[in-house]
């Protein structure tokens, strides 16, 4: 397990003298937001007591390209206001059903999602529903940061508003842009060259930014889809950070390679694996990712999280 | 390869020694030796000049939303691809027909029909200066010629437009999907900003295309060359360079054959400025 672990001091460069280590840098990441296995149960939640709002519940859900049916029958508690990480070898799916999650996974031609999706209670497959809106309750960052290249930084975090032709007036966009950028990290780097392109910024930054992006709009929900596999790994440990920030206000779901990212910042872990390629991805075992990281009760798991497949 | 090149040059070069050589003694020619019986070469330059640039910025102004409207519906909102690839087939077909059959059914077809648009245009928008004054009865004016000119040059702008349309990334896409996008929202937020510079190329060629554009406008409009006027409906038109020249070329003789060669060399000078514009906008995009 401890092999994939991305060690800042191996990425061919020696570490500035103000680059954190990753044990000092851990430290304060576990003081941020309790974990929210502290708060409750996943497996077996107690009846009767309210979930936390931004639960999402997955009930036998597929998802198909085309006639390719690509995930199968996946039923999955997700908590609110905590980080759920999605686990697995490439092609188990996982990616596909983040997608799901916010809908955009009918966005590619020929794509469609069967079973029932809800967000705290409120089926998000129903008829009736407007993919649109769930996608503005259900944020999403990408794998590479997607930035808009003709925006500026500030308009870039405005942007769901922009784009809905819901603009602000000048000080309640500024302070919208500052509070964002606060609780992306990035306020500090970016507030003297608010008007700069987006483009101007690293991989981390950007990334960043299309957090802030994301939660401008105030989802319950932000979807993270491999979001550090682009980046470096100082870039990544503050992504990391962030996420475990984020998990205060927001529920976090996130798709990532990373075994050791997903043991450093997740609460719940879901594991997904297919049987050979060509069949379609399952849920094999989710839990508290403690558990799931060290006593699986699944064999495929244990393979997987020792390295032994995948 | 190089020598392809370099004949091509040599074409160019040739174009404009012969363009100068001859059209150069009808810039000193006098009153009674240029033709429409214009007083000196600049009197006579100088209102083509006009009618051509104001025919084809009409054209350019009619096509625009068109061409981004098809090159939209063959890219974004196709519902399958071979809806798009239909559409381009379209397009394509569109482009093949010869000029002097879109002057055909300007002059027989268009212009008619539209006169009765043209009198309800001058009794309600008459205080606009491009309504005013006594509307054609037949129809054939700078506006009409503006539409068939527009219907000519639509090709090639959705061409262009639809190519910077399908380089947008698909990330840009998803991103504005994913913060509650609707289709159309999508678009401006992630298509056009980063087409624009295609959108311009595209309308730059078209206006291009329609400055040279001879048979059509030839043969729908009803001109008088010496005229500037900005009324797109009345009877009396500006003539272009390239219709005029086309129009008078066969009853010409000496200082007038002159003439009009010298007026080849204005239009080529337009021409040149236009799609030198259009290149450098282009690669600004990143397009070819």
């Amino acid at each position: 397990m401890t092999a994939t672990v991305p060690n800042p001091t191996a990425a061919g460069q020696p570490p500035a003298p103000t680059a954190p280590t990753e044990a000092a840098s851990l430290a304060p990441l576990a003081s941020l937001a309790p974990r929210a296995a502290e708060r409750l149960n996943p497996a077996a939640p107690a009846p009767g007591l309210p979930k936390a709002p931004g639960s999402m519940s997955i009930r036998d859900v597929s998802c198909y390209y085309g006639s390719h049916l690509a995930v199968a029958d996946v039923s999955l508690e997700i908590p609110g206001r905590a980080v759920t990480a999605f686990i697995g070898p490439s092609g188990c799916g996982k990616s596909t059903l983040l997608r799901a999650i916010n809908r955009m996974h009918e966005v590619i031609p020929g794509a469609r999602a069967e079973g029932t999706i809800a967000l705290d209670g409120a089926d998000l497959y129903s008829k009736g529903v407007d993919p649109v809106a769930v996608r503005s309750k259900v944020g999403m960052v990408f794998q590479k940061p997607n930035p808009f290249p003709a925006m500026s930084i500030k308009d870039n975090v405005l942007a769901g508003l922009i784009i809905r032709g819901a603009k602000p007036r000048a000080a309640a966009a500024d302070e919208l842009v500052e509070r964002c950028l606060v609780r992306a990290h990035l306020w500090e780097e970016v507030k003297d060259r608010l008007k700069k392109s987006g483009d101007s910024l690293s991989g981390g930054q950007q990334q960043r930014l299309c957090i802030a992006r994301a939660i401008a709009v105030q989802p319950d929900v932000v979807l993270m889809d491999e979001p550090c596999s682009a980046l470096d790994p100082i870039s990544t440990l503050a992504i990391e950070e962030l996420m475990r920030d984020l998990a205060r206000d927001y529920t976090v779901v996130v798709v990532t390679h990373n075994m050791a990212q997903a043991n450093r910042i997740s609460d719940i872990t879901a594991f997904f694996s297919l049987a050979r390629a060509g069949e379609p991805g399952r849920l094999v075992e989710a839990g508290l990712t403690a558990d799931i990281f060290s006593a699986p009760k699944v064999t495929a798991t244990r393979d997987y999280i020792d390295g032994r497949f995948g | 390869m190089m020598a392809a090149a370099s004949a091509v040059a040599l074409v160019l070069v040739g174009v404009l020694v012969f363009l100068a050589v001859n059209g150069g003694p009808a810039v000193t020619a006098g009153e009674g030796e240029l033709p429409a019986h214009a007083k000196n070469f600049l009197a006579l330059a100088g209102p083509l000049a006009f009618g051509s640039l104001w025919v084809a910025v009409i054209a350019l102004a009619l096509a625009s939303l068109p061409a981004v409207g098809v090159a939209l519906a063959a890219t974004i909102y196709a519902p399958s691809p071979r809806f798009g690839r239909f559409l381009g087939a379209v397009l394509d077909l569109l482009a093949a027909v010869p000029s002097v059959v879109f002057g055909l059914w300007g002059l027989m077809v268009l212009a008619p029909a539209v006169v009765p648009g043209y009198e309800w245009a001058h009794a309600h928008l008459g205080w606009l200066p491009f309504f005013s004054g006594e509307p054609s009865v037949t129809g054939r004016t700078v506006l009409t010629a503006g539409m068939v000119v527009a219907v000519m040059i639509l090709p090639i702008m959705a061409a262009i437009c639809r190519e910077s349309f399908a380089l947008t990334p698909p990330a840009l896409i998803e991103a504005a999907y994913a913060l509650g996008a609707t289709r159309w929202e999508m678009v401006r937020a992630a298509v056009l900003p980063v087409a624009r510079s295609g959108i311009v190329a595209g309308g730059m060629l078209g206006l291009g295309r329609a400055l040279g554009e001879t048979m059509a406008v030839a043969m729908v409009l009803s001109a008088t060359p010496s005229l500037i006027s900005f009324n797109v409906i009345s009877a009396e038109n500006p003539s272009t360079i390239a219709a005029f020249i086309a129009s008078t070329f066969p009853e010409s003789t000496g200082a007038e054959v002159s003439a009009l060669i010298g007026l080849g060399l204005v239009l080529f000078a337009i021409s040149l400025v236009v799609s030198l514009v259009g290149r450098r906008i282009a690669k600004q995009g990143g397009l070819r």
